[in-house]
């Protein structure tokens, strides 16, 4: 069976998030895929690199995943998240829904992500063109800043 | 009692480490594992109530802790 909440160090396959949630029942099934974005509040960004506490962003992970399953019905939900070294336009996160009907499975991708982003203990470092990496802090605190 | 304060990201680099152990009394409470970690060199730049993680579940500040806990201090996090 595969893994419903996984953390991964290679790259992201879409397809295999889409067939583990690919059923005859499921006339719907929605992708959702976050990306490196080259410039992020205005500064160049070369790539990122993600840390988790992993032990508790996989149980988080799929706690989401079978909250999600409770919440609007359905099980079939994979996510994937990257750590690591990533470069602009690589694959961060995926996320696959499958259901019957798209008003519920485009309603849980949307949840899902959302509840990741909030409560997933993964953090991001970006990289910038100046040589400066800063770990990103999305509440607008000061974040800890480091040389290259 | 002993717990060992995990580090991440932000919190890592302002305290030079990644795991600490932290002395605390019988009775300790998460907020009590923060005031005694001010001690430590960095801590200076650590938010006045980080968020925390006891054993890997979301705590609050008056939550107990025991002997041997993992207390992870969880800096915003910035999945996805």
């Amino acid at each position: 069976m595969t893994p419903l909440a996984t953390l991964v160090r290679t790259p992201i396959d879409p397809l295999a998030l889409v067939r583990a949630v690919s059923s005859p029942g499921n006339g719907a099934v929605i992708l959702f895929l976050g990306a490196v974005r080259q410039v992020n509040e205005g500064r160049d960004v070369t790539g990122i690199d993600y840390a988790a506490y992993e032990a508790m962003a996989l149980r988080e992970l799929q706690a989401i995943v079978d909250e999600g399953a409770t919440r609007f019905g359905t099980g079939d939900v994979v996510v994937e998240h990257r750590l690591g070294e990533l470069q602009v336009e690589d694959i961060s996160v995926g996320i696959a829904v499958g259901h019957p009907h798209r008003d519920t499975a485009y309603a849980v991708s949307r949840w899902v992500i959302e509840e990741l982003k909030r409560r997933v203990p993964i953090w991001k470092r970006e990289h910038y063109t100046d040589g400066t990496r800063e770990w990103v802090d999305p509440s607008g605190h000061v974040a800890a800043e480091s040389p290259r | 009692m002993t717990v060992t304060v995990l580090l991440f990201a932000s919190y890592a680099e302002a305290l030079g480490a990644s795991s600490l152990a932290v002395e605390v009394a019988g009775d300790a409470t998460v907020a009590d594992v923060i005031s005694n970690l001010r001690a430590h060199p960095g801590a200076d730049r650590l938010p006045p109530m980080p968020l925390v993680a006891v054993n890997q579940q979301y705590a609050d500040a008056h939550a107990l802790v025991r002997d041997g806990d993992e207390v992870a201090l969880i800096p915003p996090v910035a999945g996805g």
